[in-house]
């Protein structure tokens, strides 16, 4: 595969400006500037890219055409579909979701007594939890402090975020980290066990934890075996989505319909708490764009929640990871880390010169990086008609030592040799690639919902990041809410008395429909992208 | 993208494809909507390793379907799930030592060191040399050795010796992120900081202005050097 000669003229320009570029240091835009460039660039800024809900109890919400139509969608079931008294099974706890937030939930829920159901779409760690490289935040440094890791989420999120969730992300974010140790987690580490933290985008100290570029993957595999080690309080249920939610007569969420993905068999999960833990929506692919998201994430547990009337926040804005890649044409979308910027690599055009400093916020960059190939023109072309500009990696070695890359990144070097691209000798095009659903569910810092018994945690949820997540508070958010959500749901089982189970609230649903004109062309949630016949 | 098309064989089935494709976005093209052997489309999960043959060639490859671009005339299946053993533990109930991993594996010790795990790995892992490494109880070198593994199962679905060698390679990691890797010091004083209520009131602060104020703050903050 590797690069055309088109594309190998511009990187001679590349590595012409190196030796200079290693010395030079690009300003960051000032508070104006990033203003501008976000409203003009940013994906979310596009007016025609998003509507309002028209049902629902948070009606008249903005958010993007194809979130809002699968939002819209008829239920799977019908209120009378099926016998609520047949039950198949009767938990404390159910987990909806099998990836990070999903599997803290159910430890944390299990170590508090509750039995624990456990059900997942598709494999138990199939999330995107298990693609995150890059690392995981937290203060736990001398020179740093929960305080300025407060500061640092708020500004990142436009100081939008829900000040009281902030608190809870950064006060357990040292707490988390050595959970995660006391599980086997294998963060990088100094000989003396000093854990070694680099910068990410927009950060004011260095609190990135990582475990190579296999961040995300080493904290799922660690959850997923705990979770493992304890099957007699905690059933796991693969290939069996959520289809709705139930709720009893009381109007308290009782539980769930789950549906076996293989034989199309219903089942019915009777619980005093539910934790919706689904993820994002990244194959939504709003705007058309391409996503580093997992196949499963396809926005179900938010259409779920706001079925029994949970209330959303901030589904306007979604974030774009500047750095996808944009060729070879095999991995367009896939993530490259943030780390690759963070370990000193920087941004040029196709005339190989910088024109952004690599380490702004990821929606600011994002914009530079559209700016620059919409407005400008200067961005690099590939084959099938995909613009990018270069991510300069070979200076990750020139500026930390021969083998860093290697060492840093094997996943990245792996990825790009398969398509026989040397990551260390030669740069990667990219470009915007959706990454991450900002907001979501409602939630106090208990992961509570406002629907009575039901709790939300992870990228489902919204108000933490505010209008824009940092680096490496994901992997964060989730341990942190997922472990909260779990400890609260299993307290809250020991008190809740569920009444008749029932599934009236889909005769609501489908009479507001009616009543707001909306006549859906999709049912919902998808549960799987389609791309059949298609090249995707 | 290319005109031409070429044939694959799905678990024995021609289709036409384009050539540029991947094995996985191959099959969709072909009609297939995956609900087995696909995850993160990323090659991180592990979910679809895929066995194909070329044609004039007896051997098998392997591959993950997210990460392996068609070839003309490739007989390829999935194996999206494989039923190795996983030993039952509880870590914190466990010592770092060989006898753990010869407790709750002892079929370890029946590995032939032929080598065939480690042709099998998508990852490039020299997984025969992690199971040596495992059979000496270097926990440590199992840990560092398999630190890329994806879980994917094709070791253990090619082994002859019917080892799980994945499950005995994330046992490793975990004995050695939880026992035997150096603690950080000062992870453990921030932690006591933390529950003693140290950051509280500072934290209480920030909360407490007005956005204006905050960004103010944000804004004038200064920024640890590279």
């Amino acid at each position: 595969m590797s690069y055309t000669a088109e594309m190998r003229e511009s990187i001679k320009r590349v590595e012409a400006t190196r030796p200079a570029r290693l010395s030079e240091t690009w300003p960051m835009m000032s508070p104006a500037e990033k203003k501008e460039i976000l409203e003009k660039f940013h994906p979310d800024y596009i007016r025609e890219g998003m509507r309002e809900i028209r049902v629902g109890v948070s009606k008249g919400q903005r958010m993007p055409l194809e979130l809002a139509e699968v939002m819209e969608g008829h239920s799977h079931l019908r209120s009378d579909s099926l016998d609520l008294e047949q039950i198949d099974y009767d938990t404390d706890v159910l987990v909806i979701g099998g990836g990070g937030a999903g599997a803290s939930a159910a430890i944390l829920a299990r170590e508090n007594g509750a039995k624990v159901v456990l059900t997942t779409k598709l494999r138990f760690g199939d999330a995107n939890t298990m693609m995150a490289q890059g690392g995981i935040q937290a203060a736990d440094k001398p020179n740093d402090s929960p305080a300025i890791h407060y500061l640092d989420v708020m500004g990142g999120g436009h100081f939008a975020n829900v000040p009281e969730l902030v608190e809870a992300l950064v006060k357990d974010a040292p707490l988390v980290i050595k959970w995660l140790e006391d599980l086997g987690c294998m963060f990088d580490k100094e000989p003396d066990g000093t854990l070694v933290t680099i910068h990410g985008g927009g950060t004011s100290r260095k609190r990135m934890h990582s475990a190579r570029d296999y961040s995300g993957a080493e904290i799922m595999r660690t959850l997923r075996d705990e979770v493992r080690s304890y099957p007699e309080d905690i059933v796991v249920l693969e290939f069996s989505p959520a289809i709705e939610l139930i709720l009893d007569d009381k109007g308290q969420c009782a539980g769930a319909v789950l549906k076996n993905l293989e034989t199309g068999e219903h089942l019915i999960v009777r619980a005093k708490c539910t934790i919706v833990a689904t993820g994002g929506s990244g194959r939504l692919h709003y705007q058309g764009y391409p996503t580093t998201n997992h196949y499963g994430a396809t926005g179900d547990g938010v259409v779920l929640c706001y079925r029994v009337g949970a209330r959303l926040a901030f589904l306007d804005t979604m974030q774009y990871h500047p750095t996808g890649a944009a060729y070879p044409e095999q991995i367009l979308g896939l993530l490259v880390t943030e780390k690759v910027r963070g370990l000193g690599a920087q941004v040029c055009n196709v005339e190989g010169k910088q024109f952004v400093n690599p380490r702004e916020t990821r929606d600011v960059e994002a914009s530079a990086f559209i700016r620059e190939c919409v407005e400008r023109g200067k961005g690099v072309r590939t084959p099938s008609g995909m613009q990018g500009v270069w991510l300069d990696s070979p200076m990750i070695d020139i500026i930390h030592g021969p083998g860093t890359i290697e060492a840093e990144l094997p996943a990245m070097v792996r990825q790009f040799g398969r398509f026989g691209i040397d990551i260390t000798k030669e740069p990667m095009l990219v470009y915007p690639t959706l990454h991450y659903q900002n907001g979501g569910i409602a939630l106090d810092v208990h992961g509570r919902t406002n629907v009575p018994n039901l709790f939300v945690a992870g990228e489902i949820s919204g108000g933490v990041h505010g209008r824009n997540r940092l680096m490496g508070n994901s992997l964060l958010e989730i341990t942190v809410f997922g472990r909260r959500a779990g400890r609260a749901a299993a307290l809250q089982a020991k008190e809740v008395s569920l009444g008749k189970l029932t599934l009236a609230h889909l005769d609501k649903w489908e009479r507001e429909l009616k009543e707001a004109g909306v006549e859906p062309k999709i049912v919902s949630p998808i549960l799987l992208p389609d791309y059949t016949r298609k090249v995707r | 993208m290319s005109e031409e098309l070429i044939p694959i064989y799905i678990m024995g089935k021609q289709y036409m494809v384009p050539p540029t494709l991947t094995i996985m976005k191959a099959m969709e093209y072909a009609g297939y909507q995956l609900i087995r052997g696909v995850g993160c489309r990323g090659g991180f999960c592990g979910a679809c390793a895929t066995v194909y043959r070329l044609p004039g060639d007896y051997r098998l490859q392997i591959g993950l379907a997210c990460q392996t671009v068609v070839q003309p005339g490739m007989y390829l299946a999935q194996i999206p799930f494989f039923p190795a053993q996983r030993a039952a533990y509880r870590l914190h109930e466990l010592q770092p030592t060989f006898q753990t991993l010869f407790t709750l594996y002892p079929e370890l010790m029946r590995c032939l060191s032929c080598g065939t795990c480690t042709k099998a790995c998508p990852q490039d892992i020299d997984v025969k040399q992690y199971m040596a490494d495992a059979m000496r109880g270097d926990i440590h070198a199992v840990a560092d050795r398999s630190f890329d593994c994806i879980m994917c199962g094709l070791c253990a679905a090619r082994c002859p010796a019917e080892e799980a060698q994945y499950n005995i390679a994330i046992l490793c990691r975990r004995l050695y992120g939880k026992y035997l890797a150096p603690k950080a010091k000062h992870l453990l004083e921030r932690v006591k900081e933390v529950e003693e209520g140290k950051w509280d009131a500072a934290v209480e602060e920030l909360k407490g202005l007005s956005e204006e104020e905050l960004r103010k703050r944000y804004n004038a903050r200064d920024i640890e050097p590279e």
